[in-house]
């Protein structure tokens, strides 16, 4: 197995902006997007956030400090806007959490960004954190997983989504295109959790994993997203 | 379970360099780590250890450097340990590049540096490093097994089953538990060490030390690791990445 080349810089590359706002090892993020072909700046600016062709939103630690950080530089108003505007986002771990409506660590239940309706909660299992290369379940369609539905993706996190409840149900404004979840489960099959390890809904795609962390896999996944901006 | 079991190579970094042995073909500089390192990704392994065995801080600022230039290029998790004393430390590191960062003896001395990282950083990036032997002469614990420092030449008399339960409690995400007694043998894993650990510790545990021939890693993963760590047999050839995955995956463990 050889390593991918790094593509050569060409004008016409995407622009993708990964939002610094405090939170996820971003270094790792802006290269493994550089290598597949993206052209990126790593800044929490609200204009650039808004304009580029597409947005990543990363995230490390607790639900409650990236909500908070997020805040601190619109980041949430950012994220709605382009979506708004159906702007592509990925939001990468934490990042992905907080697109659901609350996250409840330690008994506190914080508020998210609400794209998606659920909770983002303790994993119970023999062992957490969940810590490693584990397998997803694609579901048929997807354009994230294209050519890597049956590649491992590394995982590190204590939370998750355990449910997806699609937050427009509402039969007068039934959605054109159902969102595509990706589940990955975790323990063992008496004492585990099945949980959302990806979706992709329009606009927003999003991973509990490490896409920058996956080895070619993860550079496959990445650029599925980057091509498709 | 689902998730695959681990494969770590370890490297010892002095001064931005790798000392102990490294034996592969095809390559310009053995003492690189980030060439190493790159080898070792292209490899397969499923993650990459640094130990950081500089004396100097000098040495200690060329490693944020390695890392730096490490994670330009290799897209696993990168893990960095020695010497890190501080969540000033822990900070340096990930901005370098790591993801996750190895904590031993100043834990032994302040274990509130283990919540203080986890506090500021989450579990995730804190790996609790554990020296551990069987204990000798006067010397008791409750599980047989204490905490040693000083690249196990000085026993702490702390129970070292006791010290890892306490270190997830107060936020490892990660144990790193190295046998001080099987290191170096290539005689296998401490086994029994990695079982009792095993049944009290409810975070991902590493094997580290005894590492030898593939059925090792075997033994230690149906001991209850959830990763393998070895230094020597990979540096000399001795055993390739995917030869210990091969005989993991035969023995019907899942692999990457």
């Amino acid at each position: 197995m050889n390593a991918r080349p790094v593509r050569p810089a060409r004008d016409d590359r995407p622009d993708v902006v990964v939002l610094d706002y405090g939170f996820g090892n971003v270094r790792s993020a802006v290269r493994a997007l550089e290598r597949v072909g993206a052209q990126v700046e790593l800044t929490a600016d609200r204009e650039r956030a808004l304009e580029a062709d597409g947005l990543v939103v990363p995230g490390v630690g607790a639900f409650a400090a990236c909500m908070a950080g997020l805040r601190a530089v619109r980041g949430d108003q950012v994220v709605g806007r382009r979506l708004a505007g159906g702007r592509p986002v990925l939001g990468i771990c934490v990042g992905m959490q907080v697109m659901f409506a609350h996250g409840v660590e330690h008994g506190v239940d914080t508020a998210g960004l609400g794209e998606w309706d659920g909770v983002v909660e303790r994993l119970d299992a023999p062992v957490v954190p969940h810590m490693g290369w584990s397998t997803v379940e694609a579901p048929a369609g997807t354009r994230l997983f294209a050519g890597v539905e049956h590649e491992r993706f590394y995982f590190v996190h204590s939370y998750a989504a355990q449910a997806f409840t699609q937050g427009h149900d509402d039969a007068a404004t039934p959605r054109f295109t159902p969102p595509l979840v990706t589940w990955a489960h975790h323990g063992t099959p008496e004492h585990g959790a099945r949980f959302v390890a990806a979706v992709e809904d329009g606009p927003l795609a999003a991973t509990q994993f490490h896409p920058e962390k996956s080895g070619d896999a993860g550079a496959t996944l990445l650029e599925n997203w980057v091509t498709s901006l | 379970m689902t998730v695959s079991v681990r494969v770590i190579p370890c490297l010892d970094v002095d001064a931005g360099r790798v000392v102990k042995g490294v034996n592969f073909q095809g390559l310009r500089d053995a003492g690189d780590p980030v060439e190493l390192a790159a080898r070792y990704d292209a490899e397969g392994c499923d993650e990459l250890t640094f130990l950081d065995v500089s004396a100097s801080s000098g040495g200690r600022e060329t490693m944020v450097d390695v890392v730096r230039r490490t994670a330009e290029q290799v897209f696993v998790p990168l893990t960095v340990g020695g010497g890190v004393r501080s969540t000033d430390d822990v900070d340096r590191l990930l901005r370098a590049g790591a993801d996750k960062v190895g904590v031993n003896t100043a834990a032994i001395a302040r274990p509130e540096l283990v919540a203080e990282i986890a506090d500021r950083f989450g579990s995730q990036v804190l790996v609790l490093s554990v020296d551990a032997r069987r204990v000798t002469g006067d010397t008791r614990t409750e599980s047989g097994f204490e905490v040693t420092t000083h690249g196990g030449r000085r026993g702490t008399g702390i129970d070292a089953v006791a010290w890892a339960e306490r270190a997830a409690a107060l936020g490892a995400g990660e144990i790193l538990l190295n046998s001080m007694d099987a290191d170096g043998t290539k005689d296998g894993f401490d086994l029994e060490m990695l079982r009792e650990v095993r049944s009290r510790v409810h975070v991902p545990l590493i094997a580290s030390g005894g590492a030898g021939k593939p059925d090792d890693f075997v033994e230690a993963a149906r001991a209850g690791a959830d990763a393998v760590l070895a230094a020597s047999v990979f540096h000399f050839g001795q055993l390739t990445v995917g030869q210990v995955k091969d005989a993991m995956r035969g023995a019907g463990l899942e692999v990457r």
